[in-house]
Formats: structure tokens, sequence, C-alpha cells
């Protein structure tokens, strides 16, 4: 009789679809995985350390950097976490809080279709791949333009944003919302009917509800699994609650086809969120009226001495912040991110910790692997939507 | 200020491990003893629903004694309400019992936690470093580690 041994197979961190460089090494038995044991760390930076040693401002760049296909999401998190630090909460103006969400949304949008080009590339859809970055590049475009930059956005500030949306670009977004859902309909098309893409990703990589909580699945991931939670119901900011949207489950099955339908009506409702927001857009303020934490508008600077005094303290000794702890957890498009703060009492944090949602995705990697074949092992990273950028900060 | 119930139930049972109980922005912070973190760790998932953890990371506070705190962030996904547990570490003895028997997200969280902070956590299945290379030597997020890199003096602050 034939006899069989294990074989060892390092897959990365040079491998296209391992979205990064994550590094998994797979104990195969033919070709069904045994054991599968990720190794990462290849991207960090240290950011948390980097922190403990910058203002609150000028930490900001650092978190667009971590999940840098949804930088505003980021953003965002910390722009929320430091003004509840700063229990300033509930003075940022209305129009910074729409354009906040709407920018959210379209930035969910973004990195979705960033996971569907890739999830259908590695399982061999060449085609999804081309449509999804071309509609990608029309938010990479909005981005620019608001912005001043194509990924690194550092667009959502503490206190507000950074200035207020230019002209046109109301317009532009609304066209993109309105026509998104036909695109969607497309991939659906060249997909959800495909009997190599069902046969590739339905009963792929299960996860039920009590073994994904326990793990510490969140987002898509989570409600996959048919757990009916999301943090922009159930823990509201940015005034979440005041907008019609539902919480889409997939099939409930917590199999890859049941986070791929979950993400679809995802995006679905993002552009019905981005139309809300949109509607209810009214000129006014889009930074908070605290001189001495948001930055002064350019033109004070150059004309008043107040404005001037403002902008060189802030950006020579930045704002303390009271000496407390805090946490704020925002639904990222991967999952909950979160920021844990403590402070000290002064400019800069004493201790920043981010909660990334793809570290604690991954980890769910083994156990979804473990029995599979070694092609599904390909299907099941699609699935879990990580960035390298943010599990290793 | 009205208390918590959580917090009240956790003190009816565990009186003498509570050390602490603050709140603030509205966020609950209980400090308890390390000695029975497991136990009100289980008692909080199985009991009164928490039954996700958010996060754990540690804290350095260089220069006072104790000298760390492991932090625990729960979530109830039912009540949807959130309680932070502290656990106050010894710098001589810096070790915790693992919670990964509790949930089993802890496991990643507590390795990121020993690999950039140095506390060890008994009985962990797989206490590896995890974003540093296997080989690298000190842990850097403590508060003496120096911000450019090993064998450079501690970094001094901001000279503008």
């Amino acid at each position: 009789m034939a006899t069989t041994e294990f074989m060892t197979v390092n897959m990365g961190p040079q491998h296209p679809s391992t979205h990064g460089v994550l590094q998994l090494v797979l104990e195969l038995d033919g070709e069904v995985v045994k054991k599968a044991t990720p190794h990462i760390g290849f991207l960090h930076r240290g950011v948390e350390k980097l922190s403990e040693h910058r203002t609150y401002h000028q930490t900001l760049p650092l978190t667009d950097r971590l999940d840098y296909l949804a930088p505003m999401h980021n953003n965002l998190g910390y722009s929320l976490a430091v003004e509840k630090l700063l229990g300033i909460t509930d003075q940022i103006p209305e129009r910074a809080q729409v354009i906040r969400v709407i920018l959210a949304e379209l930035t969910r949008l973004k990195s979705h279709l960033v996971w569907l080009a890739t999830h259908a590339l590695d399982i061999g859809a060449m085609t999804v791949f081309i449509y999804c970055f071309r509609e990608r590049e029309r938010i990479m475009d909005i981005y620019e333009k608001v912005s001043g930059a194509r990924m690194t956005s550092n667009y959502i500030r503490v206190g507000g944003l950074m200035a207020d949306l230019p002209a046109g670009v109301e317009k532009e977004i609304r066209d993109f919302a309105d026509e998104m859902p036909t695109h969607l309909a497309t991939y659906e098309g060249l997909l959800s009917g495909n009997k190599i893409w069902q046969k590739r990703i339905m009963g792929i990589g299960v996860i039920n509800a009590k073994e994904a909580i326990d793990i510490g699945l969140s987002g898509p991931s989570l409600r996959g699994s048919g757990v009916d939670w999301d943090l922009r119901r159930d823990n509201p900011y940015c005034g979440y609650e005041t907008y019609d949207f539902q919480v889409p489950l997939g099939t409930g099955e917590g199999d890859t086809w049941s986070r791929y339908k979950a993400r679809l009506d995802e995006m679905r409702e993002a552009c019905k969120i981005i139309r809300q927001g949109l509607d209810r857009l009214k000129p006014g303020p889009v930074v908070a009226d605290l001189p001495k934490i948001c930055l002064p508008p350019k033109k004070d600077v150059v004309n008043t001495i107040e404005g001037l005094i403002h902008h060189f303290k802030i950006i020579s000794e930045g704002f303390s912040a009271p000496a407390g702890e805090i946490y704020q957890g925002v639904e990222n498009p991967k999952g909950e991110l979160g920021y844990y703060i403590v402070s000290d009492g002064t400019s800069h944090p004493y201790r920043m910790k981010i909660r990334p949602p793809s570290f604690v995705n991954l980890q769910a990697l083994p156990q979804m692997v473990e029995g599979r074949m070694i092609a599904d092992v390909v299907a099941i990273i699609g699935t879990l939507d990580i960035v390298l950028g943010e599990i290793d900060r | 200020m009205t208390e918590h119930v959580a917090v009240t139930k956790l003190k009816g049972k565990f009186s003498g491990s509570v050390v602490d109980v603050k709140e603030f922005r509205g966020e609950i912070t209980v400090t308890v003893k390390k000695e029975d973190i497991v136990a009100i760790a289980s008692f909080l998932k199985n009991e009164l629903g928490y039954n996700f953890l958010t996060d754990l990371c540690g804290v350095d506070y260089l220069g006072q004694a104790p000298r760390f705190m492991v932090v625990y962030h729960l979530h109830n996904l039912t009540t949807k309400e959130r309680l932070r547990l502290k656990v106050p570490v010894e710098e001589k003895d810096p070790k915790v019992e693992t919670v990964s028997g509790v949930w089993a997200t802890a496991n990643w969280h507590e390795r990121e936690c020993w690999d950039l902070m140095g506390i060890s956590f008994d009985k962990h299945p797989d206490l590896r470093r995890i974003l540093m290379p296997a080989d690298w030597e000190g842990h850097p997020l403590r508060k003496d580690y120096p911000l450019q890199g090993p064998g450079r003096s501690p970094y001094q602050g901001r000279l503008s």
C-alpha cells in the first residue's frame, strides 16, 4: 500500500492572493489543509508607539495609513474618539456630521469594491475585477477633489472636517450613488448565477454564530453568520440613528456565499444612506467653533492676530485633553474599528490602542480552512476581507 | 449617580476583588485583582451576557506601582452595553492568567500584549511574538523602550 506524508507549504508573504504581506504556513495531507498558521507583522510600523510622541492632530495622518482601503473610516474613528475624550461630541456642526456620513458610506463602497474585485479575481473571475476598479476609480476621483489625495485623505479632522466640499462634488456623488445599483446588478449578473462561482463559495469557510462571536469576528463577516449587530444602528455615532437603512445578514448560514450576499446588500444600503445624506445637506459651518482645538481657516491665520496665535499654538504644542480613558468603536467596512485612548492631561495620547477589525477577523482563518482543500484557502482569505496595513499597524 | 447593574452584581459576587469603579464620559471602568480575573471574566460572560471581547491590551504606567494595567473591553451584544475591566500587574511579576479559555479571541490579543508590552499570560495555549520578529529583544510599547529603536537613548520629547 502506498504511504503518504504531510507536506508543509509556505504561502506568502509574496503571494498575490494573500492580499498584502500575509504569510501562511500550511500543513497539507495531499490537497487537504491539516493545519494553517498565519504569520503577520511584516508591515509593522509602530503606529501606537509613534502616536505617544505626537500631538492629537499629528496622529491623524497615521490613521489613514492603517486600513488604506478605507482611510476616511480610520480618520472618522480617531476623530470621534478624540472628540469623546474632549467632551465636544455634541458641538460638531450638522453639516460636518452629514458629510462625514456621506463620505463614510462612499468609503464603504470603495472598500467593498476592492473586496469584490480581489475576491473574484482570486477565484478566477477576471472581468469583475476590471469593472470594480473602474467604479473605484470614480470614488478615488471624488476623494481627490474632496481631500486632495486619492488614498491618504486626512480629511475628517478632530472637531469637523479639513474643508467644505468643493463645488460640483455633491452632484458627482449623487450621480455615482444613483448609478451604483446598476453596476451592482452587473456584478451579480456575472457572479451569482455562475456555476463555478457558486461551487467555489457555497458551503466554504462555514462558521456559526456562536463560534464567530467567540473568535471576535465583526462587521459583515459576523453578520454573514446571522448575528444581527451593526454599530451604526446599535451604538450610533454621527447621527446614523436618523438614517433609514437595513442591516443585511446574507443568508445567515455563515459560509462564504452568505458573506458575499451580505456585503453586496450592504453596498446597496450604503447608496441609500448617501442619497439620504445628500438630501439633508444644508449650508453651514463644517468645523466646530472651538478655536483652541480646531485649526483656524487660512484667511484668519494671515489676516487676524487671534487666528495667527491659535494656529501657532495648535501647530506647535497642540491642545491638551482632560485626563481619562475612552473607547470609541465605529463600523468600518471590515468590522468594528476601535480606538482606546488613555490621556494623562497632556497634548499627546499617553497610550493609544487601535482595535483593527482585520486583525481579529484573521484569527478565525485557521479554524475556517482546516480540513478544507488548499484551493479554498484563497476563497476564505478573500471572504475575510483583510488589510495588512491595519493588522500590522 | 446610580450604579450600573453589572457593577452591583460583580461587587456582590466578588466583593473582595473589586478594587475601584470609575465612570468617565459614560464609560464604566472596573478595576479588579488579577488573581480572580478568569473567574470574573467567566461570570461576566456567562451570567451577565458580556459575550464579546472587543479588545485586550496593556498600558504601561512607568514610575507608578503597580506599573502595568491589562485592559479588557467587553461588549454585550444583546443589550449593546460595554464594560471595561482593568487588572493591575506588578513590574516584578508581569503575569496574568489567560482569558482565552473564556473568549477565544483573546488568544491573539494576549500574544500582542506579550509581544509589545511584555506581560505574559499563564496557561496561554500559544504564547509567541506576533508582530515583531521571533528573535526580537525587548518590548517596544514599554515606556522605557526608545522610540527610535533599540540601542538609542530614550526620546526626550519634542524639541520645538
